[in-house]
């Protein structure tokens, strides 16, 4: 038989019997063996797990010092080296849904072990924590306390075994708005097909990829004072020093890159070409400029149309490349130019 | 019009001395396969042909496109019509198949756009490709010619050696022979039979700057939407001369064995009718988005349907011509399906799709190109597997002594938007 999982439990003042309201001061504390809806995880999934010790934490102490009571918590719980860890259900307590968020995201980043939690879908802590944990949804009160053990059991063996985790409609967790791949039954021209019948006659049927909502950025009014103005470069289209010095990915861009152009009046295909990897290269190797505008710009320069260009251009590969990764860049290049004065920006795509 | 499909099954490839079907085995005479592929086209200075078959430890890297080698024994024209044989219009007669073999142009035109399949190991179960038995076609061309040029050379060599092996086929008897009768739309049951109307609405990437498509030999980017017989890309009407990314570029032998087609043929009659199929574009500008999508969603309106399957080639710019065929669609009360596939991010957490509308409801995802795979070493490489680092899905370190890393976007067809495949996404 193998060894049972050794599993620590986080629990609040009220759910571990210390007390109510009165008593949601307490630091962090601990107590061998399971306690409360521990009893119940421990008859649920008895065979399989062992709660080797329960962490404690008052509500408020946990939201008014969030830093020193995870890192608190924390050290508490590695202390059981356990091979999983499972926090609340919280139900609908925002404090303590919060608390057991941040503790199952500190044990899953630091201790790199599965943490499992469960509330109800309304409680702040789903919207802080729903990417990157897994939280099995609940009812709102401790009514749903038997179901809710049951799923987040179940949960925590498969992730502790290594096994995928299902949907979230089969594993009964929140939706981390995460997309994985799988095989399907059937192929996708019959799914279509399939789904398609299913539209027409009015029965119920599941769009594969609900449709997301887009961030709308409400652009600017016009700059004002442009013969002043310090413009700079940005391009999506790939337009790096030959040679993509910072190996910039033709697709899927994980980086971007930061060109000195001073003293660079205009760019020769001969030092100067495109990493992306979503068109035909012919033209934009043949004349930078078509991607770039730098020749342009640098006639509106001398002309004095604009005050002045940027030292600098940036450069990235729009192919593909996550949301994610061009906030992130985008983050950091308007730091450069907010930083610099920089007030207008030619972005230019492909 | 009725086309007699008949399904020649093929189970071993060799060398031989002449090119025949022995049984189950498609045998190749290589030394006159080559001269065939080269034709009259200076261009083509070298050719290694190579074999690959299902299982072995086998990488086959950049590949452009796969075509199925087929031919038409009775009725008008000939395979590939505009572009090796003549323009009368194909479809009907009866056409003979080698199934289970397929040719695969290997070279790098773009290097960026060309894509890679493994007969072995995990990388197989992502591709089609992985389970037939494969002729690859090493091309090289002459230094300095354009990149248009290039992908000219090879996709006309790919069309050549699939005629000339198909032509193998043409007095054998076929295993199994499938007819396709089609109907006029005003032939078929009325409303009142109760069963759907459909139609197919059929996306070609058409963007120019070799992300092409040919109907009939004609550049797709210059043609309206117009309609399109089931059996006439049964018959190597539509030809792909796309270097896009690999996971979801339409190869000619997709096209040539389109499974929504299929689908709904198999379906045609029992549960819905099949009333139609149009072809469309997917061109870059604004303009020419609202003109194609104005002008098929006018044909298939006109066609009296039900609802639209509509397929999808590419990623990123053709999801505007997507969203605004389910949008035009549903505000004239049609039913629409879309298949796409998702670009969300190495980590699945992105934003699958560069446009969105609340009116694309039904979709089917074939899955998250982005997301990552690992593919151990194979025992032979035919091409040149270093060009995977700057391949679309590739990375600086994706080459290492423990094979390849990199998203699953580099596999020939792994996210195939006509619905070849298997593969989903799911938000978990």
């Amino acid at each position: 038989m193998e060894p049972k999982l050794k599993a620590v439990h986080y629990l609040n003042q009220f759910f571990a019997q210390i007390g109510g309201e009165q008593m949601a001061g307490i630091k962090p504390l601990q107590k061998v063996g399971p306690v409360g809806p521990g009893l119940l995880f421990q008859q649920i999934c008895g065979d399989d797990v062992e709660i080797v010790g329960t962490v404690v934490c008052g509500d408020n102490y946990f939201s008014e010092n969030i830093q020193q009571a995870t890192d608190g918590v924390l050290a508490l719980i590695k202390g059981y080296e356990p091979d999983l860890v499972l926090a609340g259900p919280a139900f609908n307590a925002g404090r303590y849904g919060v608390a057991c968020g941040a503790v199952c995201e500190a044990v899953t980043l630091r201790l790199k072990i599965p943490a499992i939690t469960a509330m109800f879908g309304e409680n702040p802590g789903v919207e802080l924590y729903r990417k990157s944990l897994y939280i099995v949804e609940t009812q709102a009160t401790t009514l749903g306390m038997k179901d809710a053990a049951q799923k987040m059991a179940q949960l925590a063996l498969r992730l502790a075994r290594g096994e995928p985790p299902g949907s979230p409609a089969e594993a009964g967790y929140i939706a981390r708005g995460i997309r994985r791949n799988f095989f399907a039954s059937q192929t996708g021209a019959a799914r279509a097909v399939e789904m398609l019948l299913r539209k027409l006659k009015g029965e119920p049927y599941t769009t594969e990829y609900p449709m997301p909502t887009f961030d709308r950025v409400e652009p600017l009014p016009p700059l004002e004072g442009l013969s002043e103005a310090t413009i700079a470069l940005i391009t999506s289209g790939g337009i790096v020093p030959k040679g993509n010095p910072d190996h910039i990915e033709s697709s899927s861009a994980s980086r971007y890159g930061r060109y000195d152009i001073r003293g660079v009046m205009s760019l020769s295909p001969r030092t100067y070409e495109t990493a992306h990897g979503g068109y035909d290269p012919t033209f934009a190797n043949e004349d930078p400029h078509r991607v770039l505008p730098l020749d342009v710009v640098r006639d509106l320069e001398r002309e004095g149309v604009i005050g002045g260009l940027y030292p600098y251009y940036y450069a990235t590969v729009g192919n593909g490349t996550s949301v994610a990764s061009a906030r992130e860049f985008a983050r950091e290049i308007a730091g450069d130019l907010v930083r610099d004065g920089v007030k207008a920006v030619l972005l230019s795509s492909t | 019009m009725v086309l007699e499909l008949g399904r020649i099954p093929i189970e071993d490839i060799d060398w031989g001395r002449e090119t025949s079907v022995e049984g189950r085995t498609l045998q190749i005479n290589r030394q006159e396969l080559i001269e065939k592929i080269r034709g009259s086209d200076s261009r083509i200075t070298s050719i290694m042909a190579e074999l690959a078959r299902p299982g072995e430890s086998v990488r086959i890297i950049p590949v452009k496109d796969v075509v199925e080698p087929r031919v038409k024994v009775e009725g008008r024209g000939g395979m590939f019509p505009g572009l090796i044989s003549g323009v009368e219009t194909v479809g009907h007669g009866r056409t003979h198949v080698l199934d289970g073999c397929s040719v695969l142009t290997v070279g790098q035109i773009v290097g960026f756009q060309e894509g890679m399949i493994d007969m072995g190991g995990p990388g197989a179960r992502y591709s089609s490709f992985s389970k037939l038995l494969n002729v690859a076609l090493v091309i090289k061309v002459k230094e300095g010619i354009s990149k248009h040029e290039h992908e000219e050379a090879l996709r006309m060599a790919g069309l050549r050696a699939a005629v000339y092996l198909g032509e193998a086929g043409r007095r054998v008897k076929p295993a199994e022979v499938s007819r396709f009768e089609i109907s006029a739309p005003s032939g078929l049951k009325p409303i009142t039979s109760g069963l759907p109307r459909i139609a197919y609405l059929y996306m070609l990437l058409s963007q120019g700057l070799l992300h092409d498509s040919y109907l009939y030999g004609r550049d797709m980017k210059t043609v309206l939407p117009t309609f399109i017989m089931p059996t006439e890309v049964m018959d190597g009407a539509i030809v792909s001369g796309n270097c896009v990314s690999a996971c979801d570029k339409n190869t000619t032998y997709h096209h040539q064995n389109n499974p929504v087609i299929n689908e709904l043929l198999k379906r045609d009659g029992r549960e819905l009718h099949f009333v139609g199929t149009v072809v469309t574009n997917a061109n870059v500008t604004l303009r020419d988005k609202e003109r194609s999508s104005d002008y098929a969603v006018k044909l298939v309106e006109w066609l009296g349907v039900d609802g639209v399957i509509i397929s999808k080639e590419g990623f990123g710019n053709p999801d505007a011509d997507a969203m605004m065929y389910c949008a035009k669609l549903e505000e004239r009360g049609i039913g629409a399906t879309l298949l796409t596939d998702e670009f969300a991010g190495v980590d699945g957490g992105s934003q699958s799709l560069a446009d969105t509308t609340p009116l694309a409801n039904a979709l089917v995802s074939v899955g998250n190109a982005n997301e990552m795979i690992a593919l151990p070493p194979m025992d032979r490489v035919i091409g040149d597997e270093r060009i995977i680092e700057k391949m679309a899905g590739g990375q600086p370190a994706s080459l290492s002594e423990r094979g390849i890393t990199a998203e699953l976007q580099v596999i020939m067809g792994a996210t195939n938007e006509l619905g070849f495949e298997f593969l989903s996404s799911r938000e978990e």
